[in-house]
């Protein structure tokens, strides 16, 4: 028992990151923007947050760096694809690389500045991300420890996630951002200003996944900097939007099943006894397990925002 | 009273914007190329004000580069290794790109080709080198056409997203290297660290001028491939899947068959990088075989808008940037993934200034409504 609740935690812990980058992509995508650059994005949001909190020991300052570095990146991508109106998916492979690569680059010189060439988060900044305690309710037997004992990134990746369910579907202003998403032409007929509501949702949407970076950077390493850390973790957050079907508030589930399948080799009966590079492949595997599934199933189509990946020209309508 | 009246026209808001956008018809190549050049050009002023605010000199940076892609005959060597995968891949991709089928999986399809490469090597070797090089070609170019043949399938059978699903089966493959290196393929020889023993001099590239012969497989595939693209039935129909689909099928076209028929060319072109990389550069099969090649390749076959003789062109430069940031790292300091930032931002430049190739600016007319 104590068994199978230590591992949906750790679902829970290591999935969160995926939410971010899920969550992120589900609103650029709603603004009918498919960006591939999510990978580069958490790349450049977990240096960018790191960097910050080793170098200012504020969990606040490494937050919001992380948001605006991934929101820059996202800005880089927004000009191109909105205003310049390049390909969508060539721009954001670039992303990826440019992220990527930028983000290893910073890492380089951080890691030759440190002392003993490793950059340690100070144990004051570490401690304040641990798991929260609340009285009373942490110390809930099973339910406490499943519901009240996670640090405190985790909730508010739920939060977003709940905010943006409510203010896509409730909201006026997420409703025409649904609008540009599925027919910017119509949109723009009915006078939404469709250029502004790609721009901010793309913008929002790449700091989303800029914190989901920081996540990864702040807590896989227990406060030390892992290279590379991102890891294909921004690919697979592509694959969860179609799985949670553009829906944040499926994308929690989704990304906590998924942290699942990372973790799982920790949680294995014993006796089972499968080589370590099957339980690395498992998120990948399983993630074009879905892809076929889902479009086997058909159901995902109409769910799509119609106008996805298509360059808008207002004079081409 | 011209004053008031442009005060109106500000309220009203029926003045012309500043600045608006048209569609321009199709630029003369030399325009088109003039500008890609200026891209580049720009691309690198603003990746020298990079350098700048590190506190170098950009000029003595580019000028590393530069001399570290070409200070000897080593060197040149060195930069003529690295561009072989990358040419090969971009022209296995032109391929897919064509038909419009987003492979995002060069990389993946690399691998599967030295993997199935990799054990007539290892067990194979005491046959004659012809023969176990030429079974090496084959099994790469089958692993990687079968790896390519997944997604091509469940897109023709299901609409399964490509892009997406070809992302996946790279890193499937990258940990199925991790897999052999730690298990049925481990050299027992070496107890500390799992790696595959290096291979037998019969499973190594012959070499022509001090390079393997990646590099003439890769000129006369640039060739070949350009034929089969623009002068063939086969190529014909790519070209026609790629435009339209419909138009296809109300040709009589086997949309389907020429999609299945075209990726597996183009994973095959992939996996013979591979089993080059593998029997030509590295003698062994690590994780490192692709290491970005397969994403880098996305880029320059498009950039080079799918022409093979221009993908051999931005391969030798990508090539002689990577390199050159090779050495970088010793000279300055600067870590060699430099490349890669600067990949990526002579990129955005090439794709921001794509814009006017197709679109012009038309400014207000002074005084004018």
């Amino acid at each position: 028992m104590d068994l199978i609740i230590n591992f949906l935690v750790a679902a829970i812990v290591s999935g969160t990151p995926l939410l971010f980058g899920t969550l992120g992509e589900i609103l650029t995508e709603k603004a009918g923007h498919l960006n591939l650059g999510v990978e580069g994005m958490m790349a450049i949001g977990a240096i960018a947050g790191f960097y910050t909190g080793y170098k200012t020991n504020s969990v606040l300052l490494a937050l919001l760096m992380s948001f605006a570095a991934g929101m820059l990146c996202a800005l880089i991508y927004a000009f191109l694809t909105i205003t310049l109106k390049a390909t969508h998916n060539v721009t954001g492979l670039t992303l990826t690389i440019f992220g990527s690569g930028l983000s290893s680059f910073i890492a380089f010189s951080m890691i030759q500045n440190a002392e003993n060439g490793v950059p340690v988060l100070d144990r004051s900044f570490t401690s304040s991300l641990a798991n929260i305690h609340i009285p009373f309710l942490s110390d809930i037997p099973v339910l406490g420890k499943l519901l009240f004992q996670y640090n405190p990134l985790v909730y508010l990746g739920v939060v977003i996630a709940i905010v943006m369910a409510v203010y896509i579907k409730r909201t006026r202003a997420g409703l025409n951002l649904t609008a540009v998403g599925e027919n910017p032409g119509a949109a723009d007929a009915a006078g939404i200003n469709v250029t502004l509501v790609k721009y901010v949702h793309v913008l929002i949407g790449g700091g989303i996944c800029g914190l989901g970076g920081a996540y990864m950077a702040l807590t896989i390493g227990n406060g030390s900097w892992v290279n590379n850390v991102v890891n294909g973790y921004g690919w697979i957050a592509v694959a969860l939007v179609i799985f949670a079907s553009w829906n944040p508030a499926k994308a929690i589930g989704g990304a906590f099943v998924f942290g699942a399948f990372s973790v799982i080799r920790y949680y294995m009966p014993t006796g089972v006894n499968l080589p370590t590079a099957f339980y690395n492949m498992l998120p990948f595997l399983v993630t074009a397990i879905v892809l076929v599934i889902s479009s086997v199933r058909k159901k995902k189509k109409h769910v799509e925002p119609a106008a996805i990946g298509a360059i808008y020209f207002r004079e081409e309508r | 009273m011209a004053e008031k009246m442009h005060a109106a026209q500000r309220r009203s808001g029926s003045r012309q914007p500043l600045v608006r956008v048209i569609k321009k018809n199709n630029m003369p190549l030399y325009q088109s190329t003039l500008l890609r050049v200026g891209a580049f050009i720009t691309a690198l002023i603003a990746g020298g004000l990079f350098i700048l605010c590190l506190g170098e000199n950009p000029l003595s940076v580019y000028g590393t580069i530069l001399n570290g892609a070409f200070r000897s005959s080593i060197a040149m060597q060195g930069t003529v290794k690295i561009a072989v995968p990358l040419l090969i891949c971009s022209l296995g991709l032109t391929f897919a790109f064509k038909m419009n089928f987003w492979n995002i999986g060069a990389e993946g399809q690399l691998i599967m080709g030295a993997i199935f490469a990799t054990p007539i090597a290892l067990y194979l070797d005491q046959l004659p080198r012809p023969l176990v090089l030429l079974l090496m070609m084959v099994a790469g170019m089958i692993g990687g056409g079968l790896w390519a043949l997944i997604p091509a399938i469940f897109k023709v059978r299901f609409g399964t997203n490509e892009t997406l699903f070809t992302l996946m089966l790279n890193y499937i493959a990258q940990y199925m290297i991790m897999y052999f290196r730690e298990g049925p393929w481990r050299d027992p020889n070496s107890p500390a660290f799992p790696q595959i023993k290096r291979f037998a001099q019969s499973a190594r590239l012959y070499e022509v001028l001090g390079v393997h012969i990646g590099w003439i497989i890769a000129i006369l595939l640039v060739v070949l491939v350009y034929i089969y693209l623009n002068k063939t039935k086969q190529g014909y129909e790519i070209s026609v899947v790629g435009e339209s689909q419909a138009t296809a099928r109300y040709a009589g076209m086997s949309v389907g068959k020429i999609v299945i028929r075209t990726m597996f060319i183009s994973g095959a072109i992939c996996g013979l990088a591979g089993m080059i990389q593998i029997a030509g550069a590295d003698y062994t099969l690590s994780d490192t075989v692709a290491g970005g090649v397969g994403f880098t390749a996305i880029i320059i076959a498009w950039v080079s808008r799918l022409n093979p003789f221009v993908i051999a062109l931005v391969s030798a430069l990508f090539a002689i940037l990577e390199k050159g940031c090779s050495v970088m790292q010793s000279t300055f300091g600067i870590s060699t993934t430099a490349s890669d930032v600067l990949q990526g931002v002579i990129l955005f430049f090439i794709l921001g200034f794509e814009f006017f190739t197709r679109y012009a600016l038309v400014f207000r007319k002074r005084g004018g409504k």
